[in-house]
């Protein structure tokens, strides 16, 4: 797993509430036996029209927030079907953080499990950054994972919680199967017991 | 100490815990589906890594497969790819896989408790995100990504933090016309589609008592639209009754297990972290009008009028839900017309839905402006079962489709597929935009609701049904 210690980046604007992992990454791109390559499929009812061409409707289409590697949304992001293609669509695409007041469980999961950052924030943060990241072209935020902080263009700085042990794994890119099987004797033992 | 149940199965399934770390919770049940194994097993291949119980994984294809001619080869290059991928992997592993054209192939949420395979007190694990059904049975399920279908393949854990727990209590008896179904979607539409994040619900009541372990699935397999982590129910002598003679318990003592099994409950006077009541005498018959299945009313109710919306992120959401559905404000729900009905999945595939259904199927014919209906067994030995009861007869002569057992048009992953602007009454699970095919409106209702509409061509107060 890469590890995640800063990041700075452009921050997309994704406005809506129980994003849910159908609209991440629509049931047709689920037929691929392979974990890369889902960029392209990436938001694809919402980001692309019939005929193939980029709906201008869809914010994130916007130049201004090509190359973003921050996503901004609301509440309950990532709801629905446990598909790990959801985050790896959104890290293929170039996110590699998220930030938004809720998320559903099992995405916020499969986030960490790839590398990737989900930051909760309150409801009213997020609402003042959807302004900021509006009203200035080029907005970009560092985020300090070391540091627990995200700074602002100016310079001002919010603190976030993460848990401990999956910042851990983050900042070291730990692969959490070699992390379980050093306790691989536990586990025998366990077996053991039950027959 | 009185212990709830999620407490008990938890500390039975602590391989190790270290402060500041998550805990290593053992596996006893991994199911295994085409969609979301493939990179899991190929991860291990590449670490030169082994599937460390076999024993305890079962597979089975359910996602993509057609629901018509079995016999026939899969259509789609990409989805034949993915079900030969599956079956190789589980016979490089040694792992039982319940082919498309073996008699135990199903959707996998129907499959484990019909099988045997779901019990009591077990730790219960799949990469699809209703195996929160399986906490019918009183078992501790829930939906994993694919990175973790991996780590569970490599190691027979999971890394777990301890959620916090959340008593449901629907109270008092159900009315006439009222199923699963209905609690479970009036439950969402009371707490929230993120009500439940951070939890393991259990539910409680005389109104869940009184279900069938058929009904409890359901109300269960949708725990996850409330955004629990799982949903379980105690045990009681109903869950021991239907798992009797299941062909993977055959053999064994079923007084012997059932003791052991009821030790499983959650003991008198336990605590919770959170507690929700409901009174089931107050449940209608539910509609879900929107893209989320929060947004939800009764049969009696209307599509929510906007200015009525006090707060601004949900008037939003529900303003977009609306233009999505193609519907106005303040529409009456029985004013809402289909041209589409599926009855099947996990939520609502089995036997007794299907009784249920033909039940209210029977004499009636669909209404011509009903341009597709289609009647999915959940798993092939549920098809078996209504067959021998004839009940396929009374689709069809309906004019229902009566098709093979899979998920079908649940997700649309098969041949089976809304078009743009299809209106579509679903005893399904998620209402989400494009779920059911783009463009594809989907409204959630119970089994003889869904049938009903097909008959009528609208939505109808199945508590007025005439029965034949
Ligand atoms: S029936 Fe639907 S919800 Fe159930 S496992 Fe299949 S696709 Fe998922």
């Amino acid at each position: 797993m890469k590890p995640f210690t800063t990041l700075t980046g452009i921050v997309a604007p994704l406005e809506a509430l129980n994003v849910d992992t159908d609209q991440i990454i629509p049931k047709q791109f689920l037929k691929r036996i392979e974990r890369t390559g889902y960029e392209d499929f990436l938001f694809f009812d919402w980001r692309f029209k019939p005929d193939g061409s980029p709906d201008p409707d869809f914010e994130m289409n916007a130049p201004r927030y090509l190359g973003a590697s921050i996503l901004l949304t609301k509440d309950n992001f990532g709801c629905g079907s446990s598909r790990e293609h959801a985050p790896w669509a959104l890290e293929n695409y170039g996110f590699r953080c998220i930030l938004a007041p809720s998320y559903a469980d099992i995405f916020f999961n499969n986030c960490f499990n790839n590398g990737m950052l989900p930051i909760v924030l309150p409801a009213n943060v997020i609402e003042q950054l959807f302004q900021e990241v509006r009203n200035q072209e080029g907005y970009s935020l560092t985020v300090d994972l070391p540091a627990q902080t995200i700074t602002k263009p100016d310079g001002s700085t919010i603190a976030f919680e993460v848990d401990p042990f999956k910042k851990e794994c983050l900042l070291n890119g730990w692969d959490q199967i070699g992390l379980t099987l050093r306790h691989e004797d536990k586990i025998t033992a366990f077996e053991k017991t039950r027959g | 100490m009185a212990k709830n149940i999620y407490e008990k199965i938890w500390e039975a399934h602590v391989v190790h815990e270290e402060p500041g770390q998550d805990s290593i919770l053992y596996i006893d049940r991994h199911y295994v589906h085409e969609v979301t194994s493939p990179q899991a097993f190929e991860g291990l291949r590449l670490a030169g890594r082994k599937v460390r119980r076999p024993d305890l994984t079962f597979a089975t294809m359910d996602h993509n497969i057609p629901t018509t001619d079995r016999s026939k080869p899969i259509e789609d290059p990409m989805s034949a790819q993915q079900v030969e991928t599956l079956k190789a992997n589980c016979a490089e592993a040694g792992v039982a896989c319940f082919d498309m054209r073996d008699r135990r192939n199903g959707i996998v949420h129907v499959i484990g408790p019909e099988l045997g395979l779901t019990q009591p007190g077990q730790t219960i694990v799949c990469g699809d995100s209703h195996t929160s059904t399986h906490g019918a049975f009183g078992a501790l399920a829930f939906g994993i990504g694919t990175s973790e279908v991996e780590h569970v393949l490599a190691t027979q854990t999971l890394l777990q933090k301890k959620s916090k727990t959340m008593e449901i209590r629907v109270n008092g008896a159900l009315p006439h016309g009222i199923t699963a179904k209905d609690i479970i979607l009036a439950i969402i539409g009371k707490i929230g589609t993120a009500g439940g994040t951070g939890y393991v619900i259990e539910y409680t009541g005389d109104a869940i008592r009184s279900l069938s372990m058929e009904g409890r699935m359901t109300v269960c397999n949708m725990s996850i639209e409330a955004g629990a982590r799982a949903g379980l129910i105690s045990p009681d002598e109903k869950t021991f009754e239907y798992l009797k003679g299941r062909e993977y318990l055959n053999g064994k003592s079923h007084d012997a297990l059932a003791k052991q099994w009821a030790t499983w409950a959650s003991d008198a006077g336990c605590a919770y972290d959170r507690v929700v009541e409901l009174d089931a005498s107050e449940i209608e018959p539910q509609v879900t009008w929107g893209t989320s299945p929060g947004m939800v009313t009764g049969v009696t109710r209307t599509t929510p009028v906007l200015a009525e919306i006090g707060d601004g992120n949900t008037r939003h959401a529900a303003e977009k839900a609306l233009k999505y559905m193609d519907l106005a404000e303040g529409v009456p729900i029985q004013k809402i017309t289909i041209n589409k009905m599926f009855f099947g999945s996990c939520t609502n595939g089995r036997i007794e839905d299907i009784r249920a259904a033909a039940k209210v199927v029977k004499g009636y014919k669909v209404s011509p402006s009903v341009e597709q209906a289609l009647v999915v067994p959940g798993s092939q030995q549920v098809k078996l079962q209504a067959e021998a009861e004839g009940l396929d007869k009374v689709f069809k002569e309906a004019g229902f489709e009566w098709r093979e057992a899979g998920c079908s048009m649940c997700l649309a992953m098969n041949a089976d597929i809304l078009q743009p602007g299809d209106r579509c009454a679903s005893t399904s699970n998620r209402n989400f935009e494009g779920r059911q095919g783009k463009g594809g409106r989907t409204h959630l209702v119970s089994p003889a609701m869904a049938v009903a509409a097909a008959i009528k061509g609208h939505f109808v107060d199945i508590r007025d049904w005439k029965y034949n």
